[in-house]
Order: C-alpha cells, then sequence, then structure tokens
C-alpha cells in the first residue's frame, strides 16, 4: 500500500456481529470501497475512497454499515486547519486544481436565515388556504408600461410569457453532468406541476422533446447540441453567461461521461472532453449580447421569451441592468452558493456574492431606472426550502429555479462528488449499471411532491400575511424583517429590522 | 415622539360613506354628516373628512388648492412655489366655525389657480399632470405645507376629530354638492395629524378607504416607477396613485382599472368568454403589481361621478342604494336609512364587483 501523507476522510464502521456478507455494499459502491476478500471469506472496506454519499448505508439490508468522520485531528490551529493542510497534501503530489461539485460548503452567510416573515393580526385578517383561493400563478416575460385597450379589447397582443402555477422551476443541469433519467424525472415533473425546467448546457436529448411546452433551452458558450429544431423545441431559450458557483469559467464536462447518447445530444465526438469556453466568444460586451438576443428571437420568430443567466458579481446590478436594456425578457441570477456539477474548489469557494444581496441590489436597481416592471427576475443558488422562495418573492423575484434541491429530492445525498461520474444515486453519473438506479417514474413523483409541499407551505405563508396572490408579495419588503445584520446588510437589503 | 403619516406607516380601519345626484343637482353636506355620524363608532376621533364635487360652481375651471400650513413661515415658503408655478386668481382661508372639539388645528388656506402658461409650455406637460407633479413636490419638499385637494370644482374637508366634529368645524351644511363622500377613521397609531387624515386626493380624484391593505408596499414600488412618490406612506395615497395611472395616464376605461385592482380569481376565468379571457388574463399579466390585496372598501370620487369597490374576497363591509336620481354607498346599511328611510334598493356589494355611479350624459370617470 501506497503512503498517504493525508488520513481517509471517512471511516466505514461495519458491525461484523450484523454483517451476513452479502456483498450488497460491494455491488452498490461505484466507488470500490467495498470489496469482497476472497481468501478471507468476507467484505473488507477501503475507507480512503468514501465520499460519505451513505448509498451502501441505506442498502445494508442488515444495518451493519456506519460511516464516520475521521477522528484524527491536526494540532488545533485556527488559521491552518484540516482543510487547508489537506489541500496542500493533495496539491503537492498532484499539481492539479482542486475540484469540488455542489455549491460551495464554507460557512458564509445565509441571509434566508436572517430574514423574518410578517403575518396578520387584528387590524387586518389572515386568509385561510385551505377556505378561500390562493394564486401562485406567475407569468415570466416582457411585459409593456401600460396595456393598450380598444373598443374593450387588446389592441396588442402581449408578448410571450411562461406561465407558471407555481414560481418554482428546475435549474439548469446539463445531460451529460446528470443522467438521462435525471432529466427525464424532472421534466416529467415539471410538466406535472405546471412549470419548467432547464435543459443546461447540454442540449436536449431527443426523448424529452415531447416535454418541450415545459422545457427551457439552454445556450451556452460551448453551443453544445444547439440547432434550429432545439431552439423551437423549447418554450423558451435561456442564454447562460455564468453560473453562480463559478462564475467567469465555462462548464467542464470530463470525457469520461461522454457516451454515445451524450456525444449526439451534444454533438461532439464520443470520449472527448466537452470544455465550454469562458465567456461566448461572440459577446465581448454588452451590446454583443443585444445581438444573440436578438438572433435567438428572429431564429424563433419572436415566440419565446429569452432569458439571460448570470453570475451574482460584484458589480450584478449594473449588469443585469444592462441585459434588460440588451432585451433579456427574463433575468436569472445565480448567488455563489449555487450548485454546480464541477468546479474548481477555490472559484466555488470565494468567487461572487450571495444571491439576497444580488437580488435585493438587482430588483432595486430596475426600480430605480423604472424598468423592473418590463422584465422578470428568476433567482437561483440556493433556494433550499419553501420559505426560503416566500424570501425571495418578497425581496423582489418573480420565480426561483432550485436545482440541488430537486436533486436531494431524487436521492441526491450532496456528497460533493459529482464531478467524478460515480454517483451512486445514478444521477450526476453515466454509468448504466448506475443511471438505472433512479427510475424516471418514481424520481418524477419524487420532485413533483417537493413542488407540491412547497406549494402548500408558500399558501399558508401567503395567506399569514392576509395575501391571496403571489404577485401581491412581488417586492413587498415590507413583510420582511431582517435579524441579526448590520445597518448596511439592512439598507442593500432594503429591509427594517425586527421591532422596528 | 409618535411618528406622523409620511415618517411611518400607520394602518387603519374605518367607516366610509357617499352620496351622490346622477342629475347633478346640489345639495348641502347636512345629509353626509348624519350618515357618516351614524357610524361614531367605527371611527375613535383621530380622522374625519368629506370630499364634495360642484362646491364651487364660480371658478369651475381653476385648480382648487385646499391647503395646510403648520405656521406662516411655511406659508410664505410655499407662496413663493405658488407665485412662481400659478396664476392665482384668488387664495384666502378657508372659514372655519370655532368648536369645542377641534383643536390644533393648522392653518387652512385656498387658493383658485392655473399653470403659468410659460411655465406650462416650458414643461411640456399637460395642465392635469403638471399640477400633479407640483402637488408632489409640495408634499415632498415643503415641510410645514400640505395640500390637502387640488382638483376643480371639489374640495376635501379633512382633520383630527370624529368625521361630525370636522364637518361642523368646516361649515359643510353650507356648501352645496352633487357628489359627497365621507371618512371616519380609526388609525391604529398615530400622532392625529391633519394631512393624514381622508379622503386623501390628487386633482380630481378623491379616496376615502377602509381597510388595510396587504400588498402595500408591492403597489408602492410599482407606483414610484411611474413617478409617483408615495410620501405619506397610506394605503389610501397608493390606491389613488393606481386609479390615476391606470385611468389618466394610461388612458384605460373604468372596468380595467377595476380589473387590475381587484383582479377575478384565475377560477372565474373559466366563466368567461375568450375574449374577456384574454383581456383579464393581459391585465393580470402586465398589472399584476397593482392587484390591491387583503381587506378594502374605497369609494374613489371624481368630478364625473363614482366608483365603490370591495376587496375580491370581500373583507369589509359595503352596502349601497338608489333612490331615484341619488345612489349611496356606506360602510354600513343604517348609515344609507340613516339618511334615505325608504330605498328603492338596497344591496350588499359583492367581492371585486364595483359599484359605478355617473352623472347623466358620461360613460367613464
Amino acid at each position: 500500500m501506497s503512503f498517504h501523507y493525508t488520513t481517509p476522510d471517512f471511516i466505514v464502521d461495519r458491525d461484523e456481529r450484523r454483517c451476513t456478507q452479502c456483498q450488497i455494499c460491494v455491488r452498490q459502491c461505484a466507488n470500490e470501497v467495498h470489496r469482497w476478500h476472497e481468501r478471507g471469506r468476507k467484505v473488507v472496506h477501503d475507507d480512503r475512497k468514501c465520499v460519505n454519499c451513505h448509498r451502501c448505508v441505506l442498502t445494508c439490508p442488515a444495518d451493519a454499515l456506519t460511516i464516520r468522520k475521521f477522528p484524527n485531528e491536526y494540532r488545533a490551529n485556527a488559521n491552518w486547519t484540516d482543510h487547508y493542510i489537506d489541500s496542500i497534501y493533495k496539491q503537492a503530489a498532484t499539481g492539479s486544481v482542486l475540484l469540488s461539485g455542489m455549491g460551495t460548503d464554507k460557512p458564509y452567510p445565509i441571509y434566508w436565515d436572517h430574514l423574518l416573515l410578517n403575518a396578520s393580526q387584528v387590524t387586518n385578517p389572515s386568509i385561510d388556504p385551505l377556505r378561500e383561493p390562493m394564486e401562485l400563478k406567475t407569468f415570466l416575460g416582457r411585459k409593456p408600461d401600460a396595456l393598450s385597450i380598444n373598443d374593450g379589447k387588446l389592441a396588442e397582443a402581449l408578448p410571450p410569457q411562461l406561465e407558471l402555477d407555481l414560481p418554482i422551476m428546475f435549474g439548469a443541469m446539463s445531460f451529460g453532468a446528470v443522467s438521462l433519467n435525471t432529466m427525464t424525472s424532472l421534466a416529467r415533473a415539471a410538466e406535472r406541476m405546471g412549470t419548467y425546467f432547464c435543459t443546461g448546457e447540454g442540449g436536449l436529448h431527443r426523448d424529452l422533446y415531447q416535454y418541450g411546452a415545459h422545457t427551457i433551452t439552454q445556450v451556452a458558450s460551448g453551443r453544445f447540441g444547439v440547432h434550429p429544431e432545439y431552439l423551437e423545441a423549447g418554450a423558451a431559450i435561456e442564454i447562460k453567461i455564468g453560473q453562480g458557483a463559478k462564475p467567469g469559467i465555462g462548464g467542464h464536462l470530463p470525457g469520461e461521461k461522454v457516451g454515445m447518447d451524450v456525444s449526439l445530444t451534444r454533438m461532439i465526438p464520443e470520449g472527448s472532453d466537452a470544455i465550454s469556453p469562458a465567456p461566448h466568444h461572440d459577446i465581448y460586451s454588452i451590446e454583443d449580447l443585444r445581438q444573440l438576443i436578438y438572433s435567438l428571437k428572429e431564429a424563433t420568430e419572436y415566440r419565446k421569451p429569452v432569458a439571460v443567466k448570470i453570475a451574482a458579481v460584484h458589480n450584478i446590478a449594473a449588469i443585469a441592468s444592462g441585459a434588460a436594456r440588451a432585451g433579456a425578457d427574463i433575468i436569472v441570477i445565480d448567488g455563489f452558493r449555487g450548485g454546480t456539477g464541477a468546479a474548481p474548489l477555490r472559484t466555488r469557494d470565494s468567487v461572487g456574492i450571495p444571491i439576497e444581496l444580488a437580488l435585493a441590489a438587482v430588483d432595486q436597481r430596475l426600480r430605480d431606472e423604472s424598468i423592473r416592471h418590463q422584465v422578470s427576475l428568476v433567482v437561483a443558488g440556493t433556494i433550499r426550502c419553501s420559505s426560503d422562495v416566500v424570501k425571495a418573492i418578497a425581496l423582489g423575484a418573480d420565480a426561483c429555479y432550485i436545482g440541488t434541491a430537486a436533486l436531494i429530492a431524487l436521492g441526491c445525498h450532496v456528497c460533493q462528488n459529482c464531478y467524478s461520474g460515480k454517483c451512486n444515486w445514478g444521477i450526476a453519473t453515466q454509468r448504466p449499471e448506475l443511471t438505472e438506479r433512479l427510475d424516471p417514474d418514481v424520481g418524477a413523483g419524487l420532485a413533483a411532491n417537493l413542488l407540491k409541499a412547497w406549494a402548500h407551505e408558500i399558501k399558508d405563508m401567503l395567506g399569514g400575511m392576509g395575501i391571496n396572490a403571489l404577485e401581491s408579495l412581488r417586492g413587498n419588503r415590507l413583510m420582511l424583517r431582517g435579524i441579526g445584520l448590520s445597518e448596511k446588510e439592512l439598507e442593500i437589503l432594503g429591509v427594517k429590522h425586527a421591532g422596528e | 415622539m409618535l411618528l406622523r403619516e409620511g415618517q411611518i406607516r400607520i394602518p387603519s380601519g374605518c367607516a366610509i360613506s357617499g352620496i351622490m345626484n346622477r342629475d347633478g343637482e346640489v345639495f348641502s353636506g347636512h345629509d353626509i354628516i348624519r350618515s357618516i355620524a351614524l357610524m361614531h363608532d367605527r371611527s375613535n376621533g383621530l380622522g374625519g373628512g368629506f370630499a364634495a364635487y360642484g362646491i364651487y360652481p364660480d371658478y369651475p375651471e381653476h385648480y382648487a388648492l385646499h391647503m395646510f400650513f403648520e405656521d406662516d413661515q411655511s406659508r410664505e415658503a410655499t407662496e413663493v412655489f405658488f407665485n412662481n408655478h400659478f396664476d392665482i386668481e384668488v387664495g384666502g382661508k378657508i372659514p372655519t366655525r370655532k368648536t369645542v372639539k377641534i383643536t390644533n388645528a393648522p392653518l387652512i388656506w385656498r387658493y383658485f389657480v392655473l399653470p403659468k402658461e410659460n411655465k406650462l409650455v416650458e414643461s411640456g406637460l399637460g395642465a392635469d399632470e403638471y399640477m400633479a407633479r407640483c402637488v408632489m413636490r409640495i408634499n415632498s419638499e415643503y415641510p410645514g405645507a400640505f395640500v390637502a385637494s387640488s382638483g376643480k370644482n371639489m374640495g376635501a374637508f379633512k382633520g383630527v376629530g370624529y368625521p361630525e366634529e370636522i364637518g361642523e368645524f368646516y361649515k359643510l351644511d353650507t356648501y352645496k354638492g352633487y357628489l359627497w363622500t365621507a371618512h371616519g377613521r380609526f388609525p391604529t397609531n398615530t400622532p392625529g395629524w391633519w394631512g393624514g387624515a381622508h379622503p386623501f386626493t390628487l386633482l380630481d380624484w378623491s379616496i376615502v378607504h377602509n381597510g388595510e391593505i396587504s400588498s402595500y408596499d408591492a403597489n408602492r414600488r410599482y407606483l414610484e416607477m411611474f413617478g409617483y412618490r408615495c410620501s405619506l406612506q397610506t394605503d389610501t395615497e397608493a390606491i389613488t396613485y393606481a386609479f390615476d395611472l391606470l385611468l389618466r395616464k394610461h388612458g384605460l376605461p373604468l372596468h380595467v382599472a377595476v380589473t387590475a385592482l381587484a383582479a377575478p380569481f384565475w377560477s372565474a376565468l373559466a366563466r368567461m368568454d375568450d375574449q374577456q379571457k384574454a383581456l383579464v388574463k393581459a391585465v393580470r399579466t402586465v398589472y399584476s403589481s397593482l392587484l390591491i390585496n387583503g381587506p378594502f372598501s374605497i369609494i374613489l370620487g371624481s368630478r364625473k361621478g363614482f366608483v365603490a369597490l370591495n376587496d375580491r374576497l370581500k373583507l369589509r363591509s359595503l352596502v349601497a342604494a338608489e333612490k331615484g336620481a341619488f345612489i349611496y354607498v356606506a360602510s354600513e346599511e343604517s348609515a344609507i336609512r340613516e339618511v334615505c328611510a325608504a330605498p328603492d334598493k338596497v344591496w350588499s356589494v359583492g367581492g371585486g364587483e364595483p359599484v359605478i355611479g355617473l352623472l347623466k350624459g358620461v360613460d367613464q370617470l
């Protein structure tokens, strides 16, 4: 056995009294942690390969397995923590960039947890969603300043709109990064719940064209899988400029994940790395963005709203304003806690700003410029629960994208190893023996249930505030109060402190 | 020190009442005072007021500015602004009656004005828009001065006290109008500021309102994009501006404005024809931020008539009645019966269903 400078991250604890040597764990673990030891006639394991995804623990029929954090610690040092020491050993050994999956795990402030919602008492009645209508319908797309009515009739049709039955969509996760069964699950759930899923930058698999009415097709810098039929297939088009987890760099899909299906869908050779350029090489400035927006509108005869997705970075308010003026019908902002299939660790953990601050700044800036009502604002990265959605709407969003939350609904255990292609839950992988673990019929039910549950909770909170239509919450920051925030944070969020 | 309207948001409950003669025949303020007085317990003495239309037949084309001033200093400062922006036909104190109950009244003045021709041309605005912007500037930039009303051939009379006391104070029995609305206020937290009483007005619009809307900040932040300054932070102010935007600035018919503010539920669309469906859907898409959510009943007055409206869930009381050319609306039926014992027709107004009273020969508000 070769020598390592680091200890394993986790310990696999096998209760030998319970283990029946059935070897299910051996077959379940794509990371090859568990192994049948022929001579010893027993299952053994290699702690070092474990990513703590819980697949073996949960599939073990004898409940014999537990995964624990490796207990050894370095001598206490507030500066040189385990993470930084271990990272240096890894990089010294490989000379490589550190990779990671999912959103940052660092303890940055999560402003959702510092915002509290209002409820009605006495002067204004709360509304009971079990007994009164409670409306979550939302339209995304460009709105005119005013309606023109002639003879009691609409004089001019509205620009194309996405019609959402609830303000939550499934955010961009590309085919290649995730499995076809994952995408099929989300597409079916979106259809069932009256919302949309975004293809991400990997094109649209043939089998998914049937869900086109609930699809947002993405166009990213690599242009993978982009062709006229693809653009026509969806209900809207999203230009991906950036992603919250890795602002400033493009998507990376390792060649191991590019099998026949991914190759066909992305229109790239089998086994080749799919490396998206960091910028769009036809967009070096805002006027170039306008050209791409209108090229896509022309290509689809102005029948589909065009969204522009940007990562939340320091100057986000001005950038969003520019995108709105460049013709974007929907602006998607992805916060720096947002998820990813693969991102350089240092970028993931230190580039960008939180979505709450970005959203508040963008919404206010667009209002200051009197153009907020013309465009729709969708936020992502990260929305963890229904009250995060409610707070986002109150800060000024029209709707939210969820990515990680949707994958968790499908079984993801947030082990942060999506880039390895060995996802034991059959989500972030293309290996047939793994992808078959997620049945899209079951997956669609799980993802739809999540939306259904959140919709119920959103209605409860809305009713409590005396509101029976979601639009009356949009940008209604009086319904929010901050807790434990500085004057500056309150100022940026545009909310008062609790007790005020 | 308690903060007043404009410095803090103060919700309030209330009583409202309105009487109109659709033939345009004028009658004194006597009845409207009796009607609102009957609902004494719905207010708490911290605000009452009236709007009256048709009261200035001698100056029908002048904008009648009803002003509150804290002192002579603020009056003089504001009059400099007036002189720069308006031709003042006549100005002076509004006559009031000394009463025991009404104390702490500000200086209450009235000016009949027209926009200064050269200023108006310079601004490139229509006369109404020019006046509206001047009013908003005075209210937000001239401390101690407040425009109580600014319409033509109409005026708002309001203050701190029970509405019947305010009516007596302003000698409303000596005015004659064809449309009167009244308001008794039950604020939950206010030092009692005269400017904060209802009706709230802008140009010819006046609104009396009962309720506390839960969509306030969504409505306010939308309206501010169209140049409105919600300096009082009250629901009434926001609702007035919403009507002003839709009816005056966007030139939409009244039923479309009502659809925006008290939108039909999506479930109701199933019962509509295709044309109506498309219209309602478009209104709810484009003007979603103007949906007034939470309980309210309002009477929006204008020179051409009024519309009374409930929130779409009907969370506030509102009753209407007709007798001959007269049409009545009030928070309680008793307040109508008090002045019209045997109406031809009385009905409880449905949620989101407007009661529209228009002068003969007029088809839009």
